[in-house]
């Protein structure tokens, strides 16, 4: 069995979240009735025209800006043709040799470790339509997604495991949210990935023979089939075959990738430049208009999070995944409350409440970034023990009470005053002479102490104070 | 109140409407009659839509009637050229392909003439696609010259063309693509216009070649060409190739060049010697050199100018030309609109039945021609290389307007020729846009008007080529050599 070296790069579309098409004025939000946000031009009738929708030069200008590629700032659209149900045109407008992004770096964590895999190019380009088989009779096609806005982000054949491709389209996911340019929703389709993927030994330096894979549809899926189609060719070459360049679509039923019938793939394209668009223009003004747009990126978060922040790789993986966690985070530590703690109250609590973390980003927030730091600072100061916060917690949330009122309203208040505790431990102790005789060769009947005293106080004795006087008393 | 359409010019009819002279229904009524008593001989419509017409030119009548202006071009009835979408009537480019489309929106540019006051009588015949120079390419039946009947009307707006010379409308309009509006106005005897690329909306208007697709308007004179430009042309932000410029004053420039004795003083008149090329019929030239001399006398300077890569422009043009047409003739597949043939067995069946019933010859040989310059590998030698020629062709006619205002030359080197006579070879009849294709590659507006007869009766064509956006300069010259002859004054026989 020879050893391989895995070589997978990877083409993922983005549907870029504009309110209308590429070229056209209908709406481009998934989920209408079929074939109802349609308009001349997305249904390709005779004589209609396209014209460029500039929000999406904008969002592809900026996603090029934050993976620091070069932004082409003349560029044009070219046609590329084929025939199929779902293409109104007969042809797709895409972009062909002048892509408006070319080069860049996606940077991204494999396990903690900082992965960079280069980006040959973005382009633009309009989405097709839908066929939907009805039965073995007939075919339907919805034109709805037909001129929705898509941005193809090109790797270099860079990534090395199954794994390593998922966290890349993770990171994609994660960086198109950062930049609010799309949903990134694999499952709805905005985001689609396909796989080029090839094996040599490891050592060389020649490309082996590649297949394209298609149809994955979640991380685990882009995980899953690549694993599969690594095995697969690890098999066929361990065998003495040869890899058939072709494209194979992924089964997550039976989880395997079939090959897709050979007709289907033997095009020629016939690109030329799209006459009915002049070149796009992005002006200097333009240009560092939208470098100045761009919110703090995922991995600077990341750098500046494990940094002088000093949190653990993995909380700041958990808040710098959703721009609104981080965003969030950064606004509880701004009203003062200390990172570690704020990053736990997020992690633990917040996170496990919200459904949908980017719902964090929402004005009308139940415990808002300030109210968190406030209850962060009534532990800290030692008005509220850790147990009772969150309880608070609890309440804050659902009741939309700030801290310092449920505080002071329930008569939670932490007791640290050493006499009035003092009192309750020498109670405590005289009560129970069997567990103070054998404390001494059993030192866990602190625990029982500390509890006796805690249900005494109603959960509010300070139980750093409280273990002091126990063992003052117990000696 | 009698209504002349033979004598009526379309401003003239728009000036008898907005005073209540006339009413727009009486108007629409009398070239309704000539429709129906004339066209069958001619073949221009390939629809009438009289009951539309009726009621376009009632509102027009009413909107008088309520004291407010109808607009510049009110009660004036129009034909289109079946290659405009409108809305709900339905539209063919005269193919097979596409017989039972009912646009759900209507072009910009018949909008606007619309907007104006003008009366759509009906569509109007062509060459399938726009693809051809004699009509003889449309799918229902050919278009026949209204001054002699053997004759063709060139094409491919050869209904616009015919339908003006024969009065059964006012004006009309029509695309130019390689001469599609000039060359049918020549053979036709009518003024004819291709403006500056951009100048006109090509939204709604079926693409054959998307970059040297120029719509434009036909006229009994250069005035009532020019009032009908006004109406069509200005940004459109549906068209992003439409040029954000105000609309020119073209009536304006139409009556400055029939005020004085000599309304060129101080204009430069560029003559080509590459448009004088042998080939062209004697009397073509002689009635050009004619018309050389009569624009001297009303006071223009003529001057020699080069347009040295004119030569190349036949090929430059059907190289850009089909590759174009094969990509915008991709949608029709039988999927959503048009013809879709019946009893296939699989996808590939139905694209290649659908097709292969419903393009004519002319298209299937250019989405071949077009697919062929456009496959992988050979863009470079074909594609890339006739976009470098036409910057060449373009770069020509910048040259020649530093020396000259406008440049004059024939139009088509030959009057009209008899049906069949060049069907059999496709070349040959590509040569009959010789003149005009070049103004297309360089985007810049020219103007074909009639300029004299042949011995036998057939029409010829005088072109003016302006620089870009230099319609006025174009309206201009042509309203004063209209001014000094008569051939605009005659009417083509009638059966009566």
């Amino acid at each position: 069995m020879t050893d391989y070296e895995v070589v997978i790069g990877l083409e993922v579309h983005v549907q870029l979240a504009t309110r209308s098409k590429i070229f056209s004025w209908s709406s481009a939000a998934f989920g209408a009735e079929p074939n109802t946000a349609t308009d001349p031009v997305c249904l390709g009738l005779p004589g209609a025209l396209p014209v460029l929708n500039q929000a999406v030069v904008d969002a592809a200008v900026r996603l090029g800006l934050a993976v620091g590629s070069k932004i082409r700032q003349r560029c044009r659209f070219a046609r590329k043709h084929y025939f199929y149900p779902d293409l109104p045109k007969g042809f797709q407008i895409s972009q062909f040799d002048e892509p408006i992004c070319e080069g860049g770096t996606v940077r991204f964590r494999l396990r903690g470790e900082p992965r960079e895999v280069r980006l040959v190019r973005i382009h633009l380009e309009e989405d097709a339509g839908k066929n939907i088989h009805a039965d073995s009779s007939k075919s339907l096609v919805d034109l709805n997604r037909a001129g929705v806005p898509l941005c193809e982000i090109v790797s270099e054949p860079e990534v090395r495991s199954a794994d390593e491709a998922a966290e890349y389209v993770r990171a994609i996911r994660t960086m198109v949210r950062y930049l609010g340019i799309g949903d990134g929703n694999m499952e709805e389709g905005s985001l689609r990935c396909d796989a080029n993927v090839s094996l040599r030994p490891r050592g060389t330096t020649t490309l082996g023979t590649k297949t394209e894979i298609k149809n994955m549809n979640s991380f685990k899926n882009v995980r899953d089939a690549i694993e599969h189609e690594v095995k697969r060719q690890a098999a066929v070459l361990d065998g003495g075959g040869r890899i058939v360049q072709e494209t194979r679509l992924w089964d997550p039923g039976r989880g395997v990738t079939q090959a897709m019938r050979s007709k289907e793939q033997a095009h020629d394209y016939r690109y030329f430049p799209e006459p009915d668009l002049p070149p796009v223009v992005v002006s200097d003004a333009a240009l560092a208009a939208l470098r100045s747009s761009l919110p703090e990126l995922p991995e600077d978060r990341f750098v500046r999070y494990t940094g002088p922040l000093g949190l653990s790789q993995q909380d700041a993986g958990v808040l710098v995944a959703e721009r609104e966690i981080a965003a969030y985070f950064d606004a509880v530590i701004a009203a003062g409350a200390p990172a570690k703690r704020a990053a736990n109250w997020v992690i633990n609590d917040v996170l496990a409440r919200v459904g949908d973390a980017r719902g964090l980003g929402a004005a009308d927030l139940s415990v808002p970034p300030a109210a968190l730091a406030e209850l962060c600072r009534l532990v800290d100061d030692g008005t509220l023990s850790g147990k009772l916060a969150k309880d608070v917690f609890g309440r804050m949330w659902s009741e939309r009470r700030t801290a310092a009122d449920i505080v002071a309203t329930e008569g939670l208040a932490q007791v640290s005053d050493g006499g009035e505790l003092e009192d309750i431990c020498r109670r405590i102790v005289a009560e129970h002479p069997a567990e103070a005789a054998r404390f001494k060769e059993s030192p866990k009947l602190m625990g029982f102490f500390v509890g006796q005293i805690m249900k005494a106080t109603g959960g509010k004795g300070n139980p750093k104070t409280i273990n002091e006087i126990l063992r003052r008393l117990l000696a | 109140m009698t209504i002349d359409a033979r004598g009526a010019t379309a401003v003239a009819i728009a000036d008898k409407v907005r005073a209540g002279t006339w009413l727009a229904r009486d108007v629409v009524e009398h070239y309704l009659d000539r429709i129906a008593r004339l066209d069958g001989a001619l073949g221009c419509y390939l629809l009438v839509d009289a009951d539309g017409a009726r009621r376009r030119a009632d509102a027009v009548d009413a909107v008088r009637k309520a004291g407010r202006d109808p607009g510049a071009l009110a009660g004036v009835p129009l034909g289109i050229k079946d290659i405009f979408c409108t809305r709900g009537v339905e539209t063919t480019c005269a193919s097979a392909i596409l017989r039972g489309f009912k646009p759900p929106y209507e072009s910009t540019a018949t909008a606007r003439l619309a907007a104006a006051g003008g009366v759509m009588l009906g569509k109007l015949n062509m060459d399938e696609f726009a693809m051809g120079s004699s009509n003889e390419n449309s799918s229902v039946k050919p278009v026949r010259n209204p001054w002699s009947v053997a004759h063709v009307p060139g094409g491919s707006s050869g209904g616009s063309a015919a339908s003006v010379a024969a009065s059964l409308c006012a004006g009309s309009i029509g695309t130019d693509t390689g001469g599609s509006i000039r060359q049918p106005a020549a053979l036709c005897g009518v003024v004819g216009v291709k403006p500056t690329y951009g100048l006109v909306s090509r939204y709604g208007v079926i693409a054959f070649a998307s970059s040297l697709d120029h719509p434009g308007p036909f006229g009994r004179t250069v005035e009532d060409a020019a009032a009908l430009l006004e109406a069509m042309a200005g940004p459109d932000p549906l068209d992003a190739t439409s040029i954000p410029q105000p609309v020119g004053a073209y009536r304006e420039a139409a009556r400055a060049g029939r005020t004085g004795a000599t309304p060129l003083a101080g204009v430069r008149l560029g003559v080509p010697d590459e448009y004088f090329q042998a080939g062209m019929d004697p009397e073509v030239e002689a009635a050009v050199r004619a018309a050389l001399d009569e624009l001297a006398r009303a006071g223009a300077k003529l001057v020699k100018v080069s347009l040295p890569n004119t030569k190349y422009a036949i090929a430059t043009y059907y190289l850009i030309c089909t590759a174009e047409a094969s990509s915008n003739l991709a949608r029709y597949d039988g999927v959503k609109y048009g013809h879709r043939a019946a009893g296939v067995s699989s996808l590939e069946d139905l694209y290649t039945k659908t097709r292969g019933e419903g393009f004519g010859a002319e298209p299937k040989r250019r989405i071949m021609l077009g697919a062929y310059v456009l496959r992988a590998g050979y863009y470079e030698a074909y594609y890339g290389k006739a976009l470098r020629a036409r910057r060449k062709l373009a770069d020509d006619f910048s040259a020649a307007f530093a020396a000259c205002d406008a440049i004059v030359t024939p139009t088509s080197p030959v009057p009209a020729f008899k049906f069949g006579e060049r069907m059999g070879d496709p070349l040959q009849m590509y040569l009959a846009d010789v003149l005009t294709v070049a103004p297309n590659l360089a985007g810049v507006p020219a103007v074909s008007q009639p300029c004299g007869f042949t011995k036998s009766g057939l029409p010829i064509g005088l072109q003016t080529i302006g620089p870009t956006l230099g319609e006025e300069i174009c309206f201009r010259v042509a309203s004063a050599y209209e001014a000094r002859t008569d051939w605009h004054t005659r009417r083509p026989p009638e059966a009566s």
